[in-house]
């Protein structure tokens, strides 16, 4: 499709969020503010107090003689199994549990009390199973089986289980010869980490309301960024017709990947085709939010890396064992992206990769902003520092030495397009006055500084698409109709961008149409993987080039001109030949009357635009290698300097910096905002964050004993820049940007503890007491 | 059998009489039974600022608070915060600033915010990031909605 190339003005400006004022009135909604009137049920779920069971026997008797109580519904009405990747999840556990917090069965009455005490009244005989709760033990032979019918379960071509083990995915990465090339190192740095659990910890819990009309069409409302992949996979598992099934997603109050895929939100649903009429609404506590759901899987990663005496790059050994939990449907693909990406933007000429998805009896790992990617670069972010220094180099000298750049052939054989990591380097170490060594604030201080670089694509199957239409108005405005999801990020501010610059319209002239539902929104695959501003924005790109397009001929009929001649400024026809002019307003529904009342020119303009990557390749399961593995990777740089409190081991931020290849920052503000939401996640992760597990339960599920970053840790200065090498099939050359901030944090805040201190902890978070047991251990407090 | 109380109330200006079942919280009142849902419920339980609203002009987690204390109360949440379509200074520097992204701690935020100005017309940053202390964002890294509520500060 022709698309102008020209830049339009209104990219590159920073024009306010479209959904703002709705933001800071009360009045934008959001799931659980819908009225559903009096014939709304409420859900609760029966959950497993056991990590590893057969489930023996249910009886719901006493429960369903509760007055109020509506329905009951357990692992026996739905058998059927779902999953994004690996259909290896049930709606209620079936014959056994997997973990402390499965579903066993749902209930829906008249209010939440009854339901809950409903809950309680279900008994449920077990009998326990040896549990699983290490990665690595899981993946050994020694291991009871988690999920002993894995051979069966249906799975996404490039994902390689093994059943008979533990290990739902298999990603293995050849390129080069390791072995041989350890010889050749001058320097060789082993290290392994051990990144825990973490939780997305959106403000908004999960909910989901659903509804069975009397035909049997379902109708669910969920704070979801996955609409559309939702009904795809609900709708298939309960055996309804894709267009039988609607899904309503409002804004949502927070996602990072726990709204995506199918989480709780097939539950209500299962539940509301035994209720028929009834809306029946199920809404997360808290503490269901914390490890009920998805969580950050936890890593182990082994890391060998090796350079010849002038510091450059030889060889890498890294084997991950993911801790999937007890569910992988998702997981495997993060498994398999920390695989593909699993050297971090480095040009290593010989790698071995084995990254495994590991079944164990905690929480099921899912996406998580950015997913696999701060876990994997917690681990190559410090062993390149490390390495670094064995080999006596500066350290911001050995990353540009070694950074992965455009041309270079990656870890699975792709050739690299164009990035700007070497600027973000550069801007990075000038940012925290890299190679000046800094005095603390005070003697029972010490100081350091810490620098690290990540990369990422967007993980997706390669064939994930995109698709928006354009209404043009009576006004002369244009309502922009998308399927990707508002999540915080700005998606609906940069999709009227896009549309406002492309056709020709002030911002102002720009209508999103929400909330998103899959009856009247176009079709879009999951608001995950930063794919939104690149992907959906180039549909819009194309919807709104084709209303234009379809503008411009109408009135260049009318006038009897060349449609080259004709512009589009500010919502005004115009024409650069006859100079005539004339307002989009009424003439974009109603069309052009002809001179002389000789009939009409045009109609409702209505543009389309789809967009599918087609090159995405794939991989030899063997190798790893292929041509073509990912559509691209957002590649950056982030660096603190921090002070470390000898006698409480706190870590305080000094300065926070980080720059990341945004291809072309299409509205900086939105940019720099996700640079610093991100890093901030990141800083709380690294520092606070643990879903701590004892015998697979989760210890701390609420917000006084796991903690998150408050207004008090942010630190005092926090830069953010971006840079823009374009990116070849972006709308005006723009890169995703959502998650990649937080990937390098863990890595870089544990270089700046080692310089500071000389200690490299085992992995996050940092906590003071942790830091401080380190250096006394180490014997540097005196 | 639980028992209902019948309480008078101002909630953003309205004079309100209300009968609400003894357990019932202040923030399912307000959400459900008089249709405020810019207040929001992020834990129920006290711990993360979303549903922050002004009772008696000192800001209160309205999970906390049982609806049946509030008779006689005055209370004002985000909808009562601009008059006629006017915002006040506040949110229109968390818009100018970008300080709002999902903008589902926006509301507690700003009655937080606004709580703050209210007693203490120049805050220094450290007290600015003290009053907002208990209202969790996920999104924003906190950093634009300080420098909002510096913005806003009249001199
Ligand atoms: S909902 Fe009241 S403090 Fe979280
Ligand atoms: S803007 Fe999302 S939680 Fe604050």
């Amino acid at each position: 499709m022709a698309v102008t190339d020209k830049m339009p003005e209104l990219i590159g400006k920073s024009p306010l969020r479209v959904d703002v004022h709705g933001k800071v009135t009360g009045a934008a909604i959001y799931t659980d503010d819908i009225q559903f009137g009096k014939n709304l049920l409420y859900a609760r779920v029966k959950r497993s107090p056991h990590p590893h069971a057969l489930i023996k026997k249910i009886d719901t008797s006493k429960a369903e003689a509760l007055p109020g109580v509506k329905v009951i519904v357990t692992g026996k009405d739905y058998p059927q199994r779902i999953g994004l990747y690996l259909k290896d999840k049930n709606i209620f556990a079936t014959d056994r549990v997997r973990f402390v917090g499965e579903a066993v069965a749902g209930v829906a009455a008249v209010n939440e009390e009854i339901a809950e005490k409903a809950c309680e009244l279900i008994e449920v005989e077990y009998e326990l199973l040896e549990p699983v709760f290490d990665s690595i033990y899981g993946a050994s032979p020694d291991a009871p089986l988690i999920h002993p019918d894995m051979g069966d379960y249906e799975v996404a071509n490039f994902i390689f289980p093994k059943p008979g083990t533990n290990i739902s995915n298999h990603f293995k990465a050849r390129k080069g010869d390791v072995d041989r090339a350890w010889k050749d190192c001058a320097a060789i740095v082993e290290k392994s980490f051990h990144i825990p659990q973490v939780q997305h910890v959106p403000i908004e819990p999960h909910i989901a309301i659903a509804k069975t009309d009397d035909n049997g069409r379902v109708t669910l409302w969920a704070s979801s960024q996955s609409p559309f992949a939702q009904r795809n996979l609900i709708a298939k598992t309960l055996g309804i017709s894709e267009s039988d099934m609607r899904v309503i997603a409002p804004y949502v109050g927070g996602g990072f990947g726990c709204k995506a895929g199918v989480t709780m939100e097939a539950m209500p649903v299962a539940i509301a085709l035994k209720a028929k009429g009834h809306p029946v609404k199920m809404r997360f506590t808290r503490e269901e939010e914390f490890y009920t759901n998805f969580v950050r899987q936890g890593l182990k990663i082994k890391l060998k890396v090796g350079c010849d005496k002038d510091g450059n790059m030889l060889a890498m050994e890294n084997t991950m064992y993911w801790d999937g939990g007890a569910s992988t449907e998702y997981g495997v693909n993060i498994t398999r992206a920390g695989g593909y990406s699993s050297t971090g933007p480095f040009d290593i000429p010989n790698v071995k990769t084995d990254s495994f998805c590991v079944y164990t009896n905690h929480p099921i790992g899912g996406a998580y902003r950015g997913f696999g990617m701060s876990e994997l670069h917690t681990g190559i972010g410090q062993v390149m520092d490390e390495l670094a220094e064995k080999i006596g180099m500066d350290k911001v000298e050995f990353l540009k030495r070694n950074s992965i750049q455009g041309g270079d052939i990656n870890v699975t054989g792709m050739k690299m397009h164009p990035i700007g990591l070497q600027e973000c380097i550069d801007k990075v170490a000038k940012g925290i006055n890299w190679g000046v060594k800094e005095k603390a604030s005070s003697d029972n201080k010490l100081r350091g500084k810490g620098i690290a670089i990540s990369w990422k694509a967007p993980a997706m199957p390669p064939n994930a698409g995109s698709s928006a239409f354009i209404e043009m108005n009576e006004d002369g405005t244009a309502t922009v109709n998308v399927g990707g999801q508002e999540i915080g990020q700005g998606a609906f501010t940069v999709a009227a961008q896009i549309a406002a610059a492309t056709i020709g319209l002030p911002m102002e002239d720009i209508r999103i149409a929400g909330p998103l539902d899959t009856q009247y929104s176009p079709y879009e695959w999951q608001t995950v993987a930063s794919r939104l501003t690149w992907s959906m924005g180039n549909a819009v790109r194309f919807a709104a080039a084709d209303a234009r397009r379809q503008i411009l001929e109408m009135v260049a009929e009318a006038w009897d001109e060349d449609v080259d001649d004709l512009d589009i400024i500010n919502g005004i026809v115009v024409s650069y030949r006859s100079e005539k002019e004339m307002s989009l307003k009424n003439i974009a529904v109603y069309g052009i009357p002809k001179e002389d009342d000789q009939g009409w020119i045009g109609g409702p303009v209505v543009g389309q635009g789809s967009f599918m990557p087609s090159y995405v390749t794939g991989l030899d399961p063997e190798t790893g290698q292929g041509p073509r593995a990912v559509v691209h990777y957002t590649t950056g740089a982030q660096g603190f300097d921090i002070e470390i409190d000898k006698d409480t081991g706190k870590i305080e931020i000094l300065k926070a910096v980080t720059a990341f290849d945004v291809g072309r920052a299409l509205n900086p503000e939105l940019v720099k905002a996700q640079m610093e939401g991100g890093m901030m996640q990141g800083i709380s992760s690294a520092i606070f964050e643990e879903i701590i597990l004892e015998e697979g339960v989760m210890q701390n599920p609420s917000f006084v004993d796991y903690r998150i970053a408050t207004t008090v840790d942010v630190p005092r200065v926090m830069e953010t820049y971006f840079v823009e090498v374009p990116q070849d099939d972006g709308p005006f050359g723009a890169r995703g940007i959502g998650e990649h901030p937080m990937t390098p944090t863990i890595a870089a805040l544990g270089n700046a503890i080692y310089d500071a201190t000389g200690i490299r902890l085992e992995g996050p978070p940092f906590l003071p007491e942790k830091v401080y047991l380190a250096m006394k251990d180490a014997g540097i407090l005196d | 059998m639980i028992s209902y109380h019948q309480i008078t109330l101002k909630v953003n200006g309205e004079t309100e009489v209300v009968n609400v079942p003894a357990n019932m919280t202040l923030l399912v009142m307000l959400r459900e039974e008089m249709g405020l849902t810019g207040v929001k419920n992020g834990c129920a339980a006290g711990e993360c600022g979303a549903c922050t609203v002004l009772m008696n002009g000192e800001p209160v987690n309205s999970c906390m608070v049982l609806a049946a204390e509030c008779d006689g109360a005055e209370v004002i949440t985000v909808e009562g915060l601009s008059h006629n379509g006017q915002l006040i200074k506040l949110q229109e520097m968390l818009i100018a600033k970008g300080g709002v992204q999902c903008g589902f701690c926006t509301p507690g935020m700003l009655i937080s915010a606004f709580a703050l100005l209210k007693r203490n017309p120049d805050p220094s940053e450290n007290e600015i990031r003290e009053a907002l202390v208990g209202n969790l964002c996920r999104c924003t890294g906190y950093v634009r909605i300080i420098d909002a509520v510096k913005a806003s500060v009249e001199k």
